[in-house]
């Protein structure tokens, strides 16, 4: 069934300060649906962090942006209804959703995607997808978290389509703490070392 | 066959920076976005569906012991894409002030009372046919501090998945013949006022429940796919 075309799409606007007592209401008491942490015990993949800062373009901290991930598991699988669609069906629900903290700061936990299949049968190399919504981003922003040391980075097809002294904003270092693998990645929405952002 | 999403309908949106939306002007990205092709990471998203509300999650005005005071209203509609197809089964999570205008929010410092009995926070799915419904009061408008005498119109946050990672849209519905539209660089961040309009919602009697409650429809259009050809013509 489709209905007469409609005029266009409607427009984005800003999610305000004050969204977390139903987007990420840990405080509250509404019922908490998204979790920063989802790495779930049947999700394969290896286990990883990554967190960082969300600063403007003066280098202050973001005290009030959310953030959300959507990932492949570990054999670089999103879940979905088709599932004899090559990367598709895993029981790895793959979307996560947190608030920063009052120092703008974030962490996930999630399992470290498998390549998944890019434009033209090209492999993209392990990645999050990440969008950032906060008070003075009229409409989300959207970017990329790359890993550290993946051998797939160099060919990437989305990462070759960034001017090359830019490609470090997307690629987050790994560091261990403890028996954890960390990644970080540090947000900064203008400025020098401005984070690459994507239209999609 | 590849599959797209049309490019050229985001020119309704906002741009990111908007300087008379004083807090654009440090957190809008000054080097401009790049183009990137439709993958499977952006293709597929999410599916959140009824699984995820519970029985009530739709009335915000039946969510404590007693009844939240100000103007008991229903809030419906649709969710389609741009080719006029239902969204179907999509978590619509929705939020605003109470009736005097106040979120209960920890930050929010307005001196206008909290209300016991609203916290001002719902959760809806769409059906088949992508309509959704929900029940709450209308919310005041509030002072802000972007420039002088700044308050914002009355308004509903709204948050959707759709079927894809580049569906996804947070918005704000507001309320017809609002007087505070002139002054509100939220409001006219969005360069057309024809795609501005959209976002105001309609007042319906059909809608409306005698003796309970006014009724106002604010259909929703997210992205859709640039199939060639579409399995059905259009009626138009």
């Amino acid at each position: 069934m489709t209905d007469p075309r409609p005029d266009g799409l409607t427009p984005s606007q800003t999610v305000g300060p004050f969204f977390a007592y139903v987007l990420t209401p840990a405080a509250y008491d509404t019922p908490v649906l998204f979790e920063a942490d989802i790495a779930t015990p049947d999700a394969p993949g290896e286990r990883i962090r990554i967190e960082g800062y969300v600063l403007d373009g003066d280098g202050e901290p973001i005290v009030d942006a959310m953030l959300e991930i959507w990932g492949a598991d570990g054999e670089g699988r999103y879940p979905g209804a088709a599932a004899e669609e090559p990367g598709r069906n895993a029981a790895f629900r793959g979307f996560g959703r947190t608030e920063v903290d009052s120092n703008g700061f974030f962490a996930f936990t999630t399992v470290k995607p498998g390549p998944v299949p890019g434009p033209d049968g090209a492999m993209q190399a392990p990645h999050v997808s990440l969008g950032v919504f906060a008070r003075g981003l009229l409409k989300r922003l959207s970017t990329r978290i790359y890993f550290e040391g993946e051998p797939g980075n160099e060919a990437d097809p989305i990462l070759s389509l960034v001017p090359s002294d830019r490609r470090r904003t997307l690629v987050a270092p790994r560091t261990t703490r403890g028996a954890d693998a960390v990644y970080t990645f540090t947000l900064r929405l203008q400025g020098e070392d401005e984070t690459v952002f994507f239209a999609v | 066959m590849a599959v797209r999403y049309d490019d050229a309908s985001l020119a309704a949106h906002p741009p990111s920076l908007a300087p008379d939306y004083a807090s654009t002007r440090r957190r809008a990205p000054s080097q401009p976005l790049i183009i990137i092709p439709h993958t499977l990471s952006e293709l597929t998203g999410p599916v959140y569906g009824h699984e995820t509300v519970r029985p009530g999650d739709d009335d915000l005005t039946r969510q404590h012991a007693g009844e939240p005071l100000g103007e008991r209203i229903i809030v419906t509609g649709r969710v389609l894409d741009e080719d006029g197809r239902p969204v179907p089964h999509t978590l619509v999570e929705v939020w605003q002030a109470n009736a005097a205008g106040r979120y209960i929010h920890v930050r929010d410092q307005h001196p206008a009372p909290l209300d016991p009995n609203f916290s001002g926070a719902g959760r809806v799915v769409t059906d088949a046919e992508g309509r959704y419904r929900f029940t709450t009061v209308k919310p005041g408008a509030y002072p802000w501090r972007n420039h002088p005498n700044a308050w914002r119109p009355a308004h509903i946050h709204f948050s959707l998945f759709g079927p894809s990672f580049l569906t996804r849209l947070v918005t704000q519905m507001y309320f017809p013949g609002d007087p505070l539209f002139a002054y509100d660089p939220i409001f006219n961040s969005i360069p057309d006022p024809r795609a501005r309009d959209r976002l105001v919602s309609r007042f319906d009697m059909d809608t409306t429940a005698p003796e309970w409650a006014l009724g106002y429809v604010f259909d929703i259009v997210l992205r859709g796919r640039d199939a060639t050809p579409t399995e059905e013509p259009h009626d138009d």
